[in-house]
């Protein structure tokens, strides 16, 4: 983007490297350092908040799914030790009644079963989507009002990752922490029964655990880091890779294949042998569980047997132990994994709480009117009246500016780079608020109006033309929704885009690629003519492209600015000699004063800085050396 | 120099229907022509198994570890249902028999607990072994694929790159390149351990007790139908939620990077509208597949359920009847537990199978095209001697256009110490003129020949060392301005950059920067402006010293004064070299030996600058146009 291109914080700007840094915080992914962070939490709960009852609902439907999970155990442990004894001391008709009995109670464990398992899943899951939806929202309806030179200074990038990467961590959190509800519930039911089943076995039995969680917390580090730098490893080779495969006309042109395809191999080894050691370390858990459920086993069978031996305890009760200690390990192992679950949920929070902090400077009065009901369409005079603004504190950009453009009238603003042009484009649409003074559209204070109807008086023609996926015709209506077909060829017509439309493959029905790609910048800066014009809005500002258009399509802008501002009040933020010209008075900005004003002609005639930068013959006054600015400054004083 | 055009071997294939137009249009055309993707997709499947056969010992070894890890899985039930009947067993005979009998027991205790640790341990350690196996087969797998696709890439010409999305290449890097890797673990592996656990167990316990062992083994092809359509549903769903969500990925995308214009128009509400809708789209099928996905999960628990309930009746009512003991019940019943996940698992295994058939058959479509424009066979080293670069006759049309000749009948000769000038407007084919010289495109009339040889006989390499083209977009890499520099050669000194970087005006601002020349550029670092941005392509190529350059409109954002000292600079360069300037600013290209000026592709007027100015053609209108200002400066 070119430097002018927005309003970039003080000017002149330090340097581009100050002047790029993002305000949101760097989003690596530094699991290590997040903890849980109760802000965090807090907040995230107030988007739970709706759907308290579901919730609530799903930890029960949790919890009954859990407690027929121990009963299969104690079902199969009332079969062995209760229903078959039976047949010995009362015959096997009684024994065969009370198995059935026992049967009996395993389909109705299993009807809960089914439909707490289902009800469970389907409400936690379908909560989580819709609070990632609600968190979302939050955020993307927040970025519609945010000031823009937040907007500027933020890569597109770094907020989608927030839209979608962080969002979507808080789900699985918000899934994920209530099946862990279920694991402990399950931990801790297990726990409980195998020791009221019998103390001594079940305490034994259990001395494997804390083996286990000993040997997971030593491990966990460990595998931690290898997971981390595997992944890294695998963002390196993806972004060499995409980074090649964007930039391979340059690859090929400097013939530099061989020695990209040598830097390639060396990161896909890395990656290869990151990942090769991560697996190591993951499946080296694999034998240590088996081990201690293999140790489990056995302490049950020697244990356990030699009590049945001394008659002290039933068999069932052997047979129930061995089914527990199988599900045993489970709960741990997601309990564990959900603790960097967790980790991760609050750095992602703390990234998107972040956003929705970033603070909205421009807000409607309460209460405040339209402006067409203060001053009508046809009065759309613009007048800055001693105006101050800047957008660090301190560091005025704009000094006490005041000038006035009457309906009917263009007038051009020019400037060396960080003069103050595009800020005043700003001020006028209220994207800032004056530090001083007044910014008044037809006699009202901008800020006496809703920001929607200031929206709705003025059009703008940006620098570099903007166009969205879809058709010819959705992208000059834009959100002119009442804009018919008509409307739209009558404006395409006037900026002389209709001719080049027609001949497209489906006229003004074509879909553009990304972004316009099939038209030329000439072209596309016609479309972004036309639809201001289908916006009909009484001010017309145009903030002129710097990218140097070639001369046959600067001739069909030239035309299609006259047709554009017939009967407009209309402001240019020139960047070229050329349409300077054709205005009917020019304003040269200097480091936030207006230093000349008048024709072009006079302008010329006076010898100031004007007739320093025209001499030049600079192809665009965004590439002014600083000597010359230097010395009209010298000159000045 | 302008000879009739020659009839074009490309009007005659035109007719011929599209497999001979593309041969002759040299595009980069695909090997396999199968049709279907099913068809695709089996032969990729294919193909990925052949290519995991050639890992010859750990393929293998895998494999054996699955089955010895299922043999001992299946195992622990056996040994725990007898130490069961150890207990249970004695529990009668022997308090009976008294001390010798006990002390019997207890011992053969101890040797079950024995057997079932050491078969865990074996089993645990099989795991291990398979699992490693696999991932580090696939993460080789990974590894070659990656560089061959990232090679391929490399060499694919212009017009494939042109007609593909480098998003759609970088998708296929990412994700199918992962989704063949993971074949091996999710799909062949799994395969194995499941036909190993169902086969091998109902070989082992229906041989003991049929009725037993099929009752165990009832809820098997329930869950593989339900894991089968529960896929094929999800897939379904998946693919509709994807496309959604590119749609919203899209709107937000744009609403952020266009947020000047939503904000110029005040169209908050109208975005936020959009959002809505497309957010409420994307709810619906993920909705729905939750709802399928455990509707499913819930209803093959409850099915495993149901066969263990059975068992427990069955086997009951059997050991009620003295048929079989409680430990054979245990046994069977421990059986199950350890039929429970892979099964489950079913889905996993028929995705990791459709995953794969269809990424391998994307990464194929990719790694099977042949580059169109490649070394002929035995091609030489270009013989480079006064730089004499010919267009004879020479025209071409883009892939995709074959109706639309880009330029045609093109004929100039410009050598060493020579500079030619080409103008015209956008569209008139200046720049497909410039991407002909280094071979990005083939001619498909007339030639190009560099002293005397066609650039089609020479070797890529040789050529594209000789010919420079600085372009209107410069791309830039992530990384220092040095390297960006030195781009093309990256092992050059500091102070050929320096020199470099000087002649193209650039020196002086790098220097300017924080950390000079160590400073990063690009996404992270400093933004350039368009004018830094082309100053620094000229400087890649300076750096280079080619004998043929062309500069295609790369001062257009550079001011007047700038580009004068950065063409006095290269004038001594220029002695040696032949010289191509393509621009609208015709100061820039007024003082070159010809011009030429282009309209559709055709030249319409050529020869000096005094010439043309007094031919008062077209030439002389775009003078006029662009002097305008210049005029008006001397007058006042």
């Amino acid at each position: 983007m070119p430097d002018s291109a927005a309003p970039s914080g003080p000017a002149p700007a330090p340097s581009g490297a100050q002047r790029r840094r993002s305000p949101l915080g760097h989003s690596g992914e530094e699991i290590f350092g997040a903890v849980v962070d109760p802000r965090v939490l807090r907040r995230f709960v107030a988007f739970l908040a709706p759907y308290r009852w579901i919730i609530v609902a799903s930890v029960v439907a949790v919890l009954a799914f859990t407690l027929t999970q121990i009963a299969v155990p104690l079902i199969i442990r009332y079969v062995i030790d209760t229903a078959l004894p039976a047949g010995a001391a009362a015959g096997s008709r009684e024994a065969e009644r009370l198995l059935g009995f026992a049967v009996g109670g395993f389909f109705a464990v299993v009807a809960v079963n089914f439909i707490s398992n289902y009800c469970q899943q389907v409400w936690v899951a379908t909560t989580a989507e819709r609070v990632l939806l609600d968190l979302r929202r939050a955020m993307y309806s927040h970025l519609q009002r945010v000031s823009l030179s937040f907007m500027d200074r933020t890569q597109v990038g770094q907020l989608m990752s927030r839209l979608q990467g962080d969002v979507g961590s808080l789900q699985e959190f918000l899934e994920s922490s209530i099946f862990a509800v279920g694991d402990l519930v399950l931990l801790a039911g297990i726990i409980v029964v195998l020791l009221a089943l019998d103390l001594e076995l079940g305490l034994l039995t259990l001395s494997v655990v804390p083996i286990l969680v000993l040997v997971r917390a030593i491990w966990l580090p460990a595998a931690k880091r290898a997971f981390i730098r595997a992944r890294e490893t695998s963002s390196i080779v993806n972004s060499a890779l995409a980074e090649n495969i964007n930039g391979v006309r340059t690859v090929q042109e400097m013939t530099r294949e061989d020695f990209n395809f040598a830097a390639f191999r060396e990161k896909a080894a890395e990656n290869y042998r990151a990942h090769v050691k991560a697996t190591r370390l993951a499946q080296v858990m694999v034998p240590t569980v088996d081990t201690l459920t293999g140790a489990a086993m056995a302490i049950v069978i020697v244990v356990g047997g030699n009590r049945v031996l001394d008659g002290s305890i039933a068999i069932g009760i052997v047979v129930a132990f061995l089914f527990y200690v199988q599900r045993f390990f489970d709960p741990i192992r997601s309990l564990t994994m959900q603790y960097s679950v967790m980790q991760q949920a609050m750095a992602s929070g703390q990234r998107i709480f972040e956003v929705l902090d970033v603070p909205v400077d421009v807000r409607d009065k309460p209460g405040a009117p339209d402006l067409a009901r203060l001053a009508p369409a046809i009065d759309s005079t613009v007048e800055f009246r001693n105006v101050t603004f800047g957008y660090v504190p301190g560091l005025p950009i704009l000094k006490n500016v005041s000038f006035r453009v009457d309906p009917g009238e263009t007038v051009a603003l020019v400037g060396p780079t960080g003069s103050g042009k595009t800020s005043t484009m700003a001020l006028l649409h209220r994207f800032y608020d004056v530090w001083e003074g007044q910014v008044l559209i037809g006699g009202v204070d901008v800020r006496d109006v809703t920001q929607d109807s200031l929206g709705r008086r003025i059009a703008m023609v940006l620098q570099e033309p903007f166009l969205f996926t879809g058709s010819v015709y959705e992208n000059i209506r834009y959100c002119a929704q009442g804009a018919g077909r008509e409307q739209v060829e009558r404006a395409a017509r006037a900026v002389g885009a209709h001719d080049f439309i027609a001949r497209l493959p489906r006229g003004y029905d074509t879909v553009l690629g990304q972004r316009g790609v099939n038209l030329s910048i000439g072209q596309r800066q016609l479309l972004s003519f036309a639809r201001a014009i289908v916006a009909d809005a009484g001010i017309l500002v145009l903030d002129e492209a710097t990218a140097s258009v070639d001369s046959f399509t600067e001739r069909a802008i030239q035309s299609a600015l006259e047709k554009t501002l017939a009967g407009r009040t209309g402001l240019i933020i020139a960047h070229r000699l050329a349409t300077v010209r054709n205005a009917d008075r020019i304003i040269v900005l200097q480091d936030g004063r207006i230093v000349e004003q008048g024709t072009h002609e006079a302008l010329l005639a006076r010898g100031g800085l004007y007739h320093r930068l025209h001499a030049m013959n600079v192809a665009s006054f965004d590439d002014v050396p600083a000597e010359v600015s230097a010395v009209a400054a010298d000159q000045r004083t | 120099m302008n000879s009739p055009p020659a009839p074009s071997p490309a009007a005659t294939a035109s007719a011929a229907g599209p497999a001979a137009r593309s041969a002759i249009h040299g595009t980069d055309t695909l090997v396999p022509s199968l049709d279907g993707d099913y068809q695709r997709g089996v032969s990729a499947l294919w193909r990925v198994l052949r290519m995991a056969l050639r890992y010859r010992v750990r393929f293998p070894a895998a494999v054996l570890a699955v089955i010895a890890a299922g043999v001992f899985q299946l195992l622990i039930p056996r040994f725990l249902g007898q130490a069961i009947d150890q207990a249970a067993g004695l529990l009668s005979g022997a308090q009976a028999a008294g001390g010798t009998a006990v002390a019997a027991a207890q011992a053969a205790l101890v040797t079950s607990a024995l057997l079932v640790l050491g078969i865990a341990v074996m089993r645990g350690l099989f795991t291990l072994a398979h699992n490693y196996l696999a991932e580090s087969i696939g993460q080789s797998f990974g590894y070659e694929l990656r560089l061959a696709f990232f090679e391929k890439l490399q060499r694919l010409s212009f017009s494939y790159h042109d007609r593909i999305h480098s998003g759609d290449l970088i998708t296929r890097g990412m994700l199918d390149i992962e989704g063949v890797r993971r074949f091996i673990e999710t799909g062949i592996m799994r395969l194995f351990q499941l036909a190993v656990l169902v086969g091998l167990g109902a070989w082992l316990y229906m041989g003991q007790d049929p009725v037993l062992g099929l009752l165990c083994l009832s809820f098997v092809p329930f869950a593989v139908w339900r894991g089968t359509v529960f896929r094929l549903r999800v897939r379904a769903l998946w693919r509709e939620f994807q496309e959604r969500m590119s749609v919203l990925t899209r709107i937000m995308e744009e609403n952020l990077a266009g947020i000047r214009v939503v904000r110029a128009f005040s169209a908050q509400q109208h975005e936020l509208d959009k959002f809505d809708e497309w957010q409420r789209r994307t709810l619906e099928p993920a909705v729905e597949s939750v709802r399928v996905r455990y509707l499913n999960t819930s209803m093959m628990t409850c099915a495993y359920f149901v066969a263990m309930a059975l068992v427990l009746w069955y086997g009951g009512l059997r050991v009620i009847h003295g048929d079989i003991t409680v430990g054979e019940l245990t046994q069977f019943l421990v059986f199950m537990t350890v039929l429970q996940m892979p099964v489950r698992q079913v889905g996993l295994v028929i995705n990791g199978f459709a995953r794969a058939s269809v990424s391998g058959a994307r990464m194929f479509e990719i790694l099977d095209i042949e580059p169109a424009i490649r070394d002929r066979p035995g091609a030489a080293s270009l013989a480079i001697g006064n730089a004499e670069l010919t267009f004879d006759n020479v025209s071409f049309s883009y892939a995709g256009f074959p109706g639309e000749r880009a330029v045609e009948g093109i004929s100039f000769t410009v050598r060493a110490g020579q500079t030619l000038g080409i103008v015209g407007p956008p569209g008139s084919g200046k720049s497909t003129i410039a991407h002909l010289i280094p071979r990005f495109y083939d001619v498909t009339g007339g030639r190009v020949a560099i002293d005397g040889q066609d650039i089609r006989d020479v070797t890529l390499d040789s050529l594209r060392a000789q010919v420079g083209v600085v372009q209107q977009d410069t791309f830039l890499f992530k990384t220092e301005v040095r390297e960006n520099v030195a781009y093309g050669d990256p092992t050059a000194e500091d102070d050929r950059v320096v020199d470099a970087a000087d002649t193209a005006q650039l020196h002086d601002y790098v220097a300017g920067l924080p950390e000079g020349y160590d400073t990063l550029v690009g996404e992270r670092g400093v933004s350039l402006s368009g004018g830094q941005r082309q100053r620094l392509s000229i400087a890649r190529s300076v750096l280079l010293t080619p004998r043929i350059v062309v500069f295609d409109d790369s001062t257009a954002a550079i001011d007047a004064g700038t580009e004068l000292r950065i063409r006095d600079a290269l004038k001594e360069l220029n002695r040696t070299r032949a010289t191509i300037i393509i621009s609208h600013r015709l100061s820039s290209l007024m003082h070159a030996d010809e011009i030429l000026f282009l309209e559709a592709g055709r030249i319409v007027e050529r020869g000096s600058h005094a010439a043309l100015l007094a031919q008062g053609g077209r030439y002389r209108r775009l003078f006029d146009l662009q002097m305008g200002a210049a005029r008006e400066n001397a007058l006042a």
